[in-house]
C-alpha cells in the first residue's frame, strides 16, 4: 500500500497539479511538496506528491550499473 | 514506457548486480527481512529469491498495512457503517478484510453506504458533498500514508467541514522492528528496509538498529535493480563487519526525509500504544489524532461498542508476519483460503504476504 510512483508534472493549479505516467493523467495535491514545477518527476502515494524525483540521482546509479555491465560484457567476449 | 522504472528493470544490469552478490556472499547463511510488502511483491513477481545464493533467504515482514490491521478496528468500522447516516470511505483493499463476523463488503449487501477512495481527499470531497451525512475514513497505514490524511484533516479543520471524521489505525515502522528483534523469535541479519516510509521519515529512523543491535540496515527502492542492490549493500555491510544505515534510493529519499509532511504528521497525531495482528500491543507505535483535532477522530465522535473480538481458526497470519511462518505452514492456504474469499488479512492485500504468495508460488508449487 505504500507503493508510489514518479510521476512527470505537467500543470499547476495552486496547491493541486496534473501529473503523468505511462500516458494517464492524475490530479495530485502539492501540499507535502510547494515547490514542484512543472516538468518535475514527483513520487506520488494516495493522491499526494510526498518527494521530488532526484533525476540525477536516479540517472548515477544507472550510470554506474551499466558501466558495470558494460565491463562485464567485454570481459566476457575477450 | 515508464520514466525511471524500466531502465531499473534492465536484465543486463540486474545480471551485473547478481554476479556480485554471488561473488562477493561469503557463503555463512544470512537472513534479510523485507519490512514492506512493496518490497515481497518485487521479490516474487521477478523472482529475486532465485537470483540469490542459496544461503541467502529473504523473509517477509509487518510492512502490509492492512495486514496488521486489528480485527476490532474492522468490527468498528462495521459497527460505524450500520449507523444511520453513517458512509464509510476506504482505501480499496481494507473492505475485504475478514473482521470477526463479516467484512465491509459483504455488509454492502446489507445497505451499507461504503465508498473506495484513491486519496483521503476524495473522502473529504464526499464530506463536503454529503452535508446531511457523517463520513468517516477508515485511517490505515504507515508513515508514507499518515501525512496525507492528516492533510485532509487540516483542510477539514481549516474549512471547517464538520461531518469529516477519520477511524485511526496508523502505525510507524520502527517500533515494529524493534518489537521483532526484542521477540528473539527469529534471528534476522539485516532489514531492508521501506522506501516510501523513509521518503517521509528520512533514513535515521533505523539507526538504533544498527547501532544497538548491530543489524545493517538498507532502505531500498522498489524494481529488481534497487532490490538486488540493496542485498549488495547488506552483504556488503556483513563482510565488513560494519552495521550502519545506507540509503540506496537516494532518487526517493532525502536523508532527512520530507519535513513538510513530517510536520503536518506530527502536528494532527500523537504517538499511541497500537495493537498489531499477530503481533499484539507495541507501545508508542500507533498514531492516534491528538486532542486539538478531537471534532475530526470517529473514536471520539461516536461511541463505538463492539462485540467480542475472535479471529478465523487456523489463520496464521500473525506468525507470518513476524517471520516465523511462511503461508505453506497454513492449513488454510489455497485451500479454503484465496483472494476470492479470504479468511485473513494477509491474503487479501495485493502486498499481503499470502496473497503474494498465491499469486505467485501456488501454481509453481502445485
Ligand atoms: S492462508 Fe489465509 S488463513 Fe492462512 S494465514 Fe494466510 S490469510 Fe490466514
Amino acid at each position: 500500500m505504500c507503493l508510489a510512483v514518479p510521476m512527470k508534472v505537467t500543470e499547476i493549479d495552486g496547491m493541486e497539479a496534473v501529473a503523468e505516467v505511462g500516458g494517464a493523467k492524475y490530479r495530485i495535491n502539492l501540499t507535502m511538496m510547494p515547490d514542484i514545477q512543472p516538468g518535475d518527476y514527483v513520487i506520488v502515494h494516495a493522491g499526494f506528491a510526498i518527494e521530488k524525483l532526484d533525476e540525477a540521482s536516479a540517472l548515477e546509479t544507472l550510470q554506474i550499473w551499466q558501466d558495470i555491465a558494460e565491463f562485464d560484457q567485454n570481459k566476457q567476449s575477450r | 514506457m515508464l520514466k525511471y522504472i524500466d531502465e531499473f528493470r534492465n536484465p543486463n544490469l540486474v545480471k551485473s548486480v547478481v554476479v556480485r552478490i554471488h561473488g562477493e556472499f561469503s557463503g555463512k547463511a544470512v537472513k534479510f527481512m523485507e519490512v514492506c510488502g512493496g518490497h515481497t511483491v518485487t521479490i516474487f513477481k521477478y523472482g529475486i529469491q532465485k537470483l540469490l545464493p542459496e544461503r541467502v533467504y529473504l523473509i517477509s515482514g509487518p510492512g502490509c498495512p492492512v495486514c496488521v490491521t486489528d480485527v476490532a478496528f474492522i468490527d468498528k468500522a462495521i459497527a460505524l457503517a450500520h449507523r444511520k447516516n453513517v458512509i464509510i470511505t476506504s482505501f480499496g483493499d481494507m473492505i475485504r478484510v475478514p473482521g470477526s463476523r463479516t467484512s465491509l463488503q459483504r455488509e454492502k449487501g446489507n445497505g451499507i453506504d461504503l465508498r473506495i477512495c484513491y486519496s483521503p481527499m476524495d473522502a473529504l470531497t464526499i464530506a463536503r458533498d454529503n452535508p446531511g451525512k457523517e463520513v468517516v475514513f477508515l485511517g490505515i497505514g504507515f508513515e508514507t500514508t499518515a501525512p496525507t490524511v492528516a492533510a485532509a484533516i487540516k483542510l477539514a479543520a481549516d474549512n471547517n467541514v464538520r461531518n469529516f471524521s477519520v477511524l485511526s489505525a496508523h502505525k510507524t515502522m520502527p517500533q515494529a522492528m524493534q518489537a521483532l528483534l526484542d521477540s528473539g523469535e527469529i534471528d534476522i541479519h539485516g532489514f531492508i528496509c521501506p522506501g516510501h516510509v523513509s521518503a517521509i521519515t528520512g533514513i535515521h529512523i533505523y539507526d538504533f538498529i544498527a547501532e544497538k543491535y548491530n543489524i545493517p540496515c538498507v532502505v531500498s527502492g522498489f524494481e529488481p535493480l534497487d532490490m538486488l542492490e540493496s542485498i549488495l549493500m547488506l552483504i556488503r555491510q556483513i563482510n565488513s563487519d560494519n552495521a550502519t544505515v545506507e540509503n540506496q534510493y537516494a532518487r526517493s529519499v532525502r536523508e532527512y526525509g520530507n519535513q513538510t509532511a513530517i510536520e503536518i504528521m506530527n502536528e494532527v497525531f500523537e504517538a499511541v500504544d497500537t495493537e498489531w495482528r499477530g503481533i499484539g500491543t507495541i507501545p508508542g507505535s500507533g498514531l492516534g489524532i491528538r486532542t486539538d483535532y478531537a471534532n475530526y477522530d470517529a473514536e471520539r465522535k461516536f461511541d463505538i461498542s463492539i462485540e467480542s473480538v475472535r479471529e478465523c481458526p487456523g489463520c496464521i497470519c500473525g506468525d507470518i508476519m513476524r517471520g516465523v511462518k511462511v503461508p505453506w505452514d497454513c492449513k488454510l492456504f489455497a485451500k479454503v483460503c484465496h483472494p476470492e474469499d479470504p479468511k485473513g488479512s494477509c491474503m487479501v492485500s495485493n502486498e499481503g504476504t499470502c496473497a503474494t504468495w498465491y499469486k505467485y508460488a501456488a501454481k509453481e508449487n502445485g
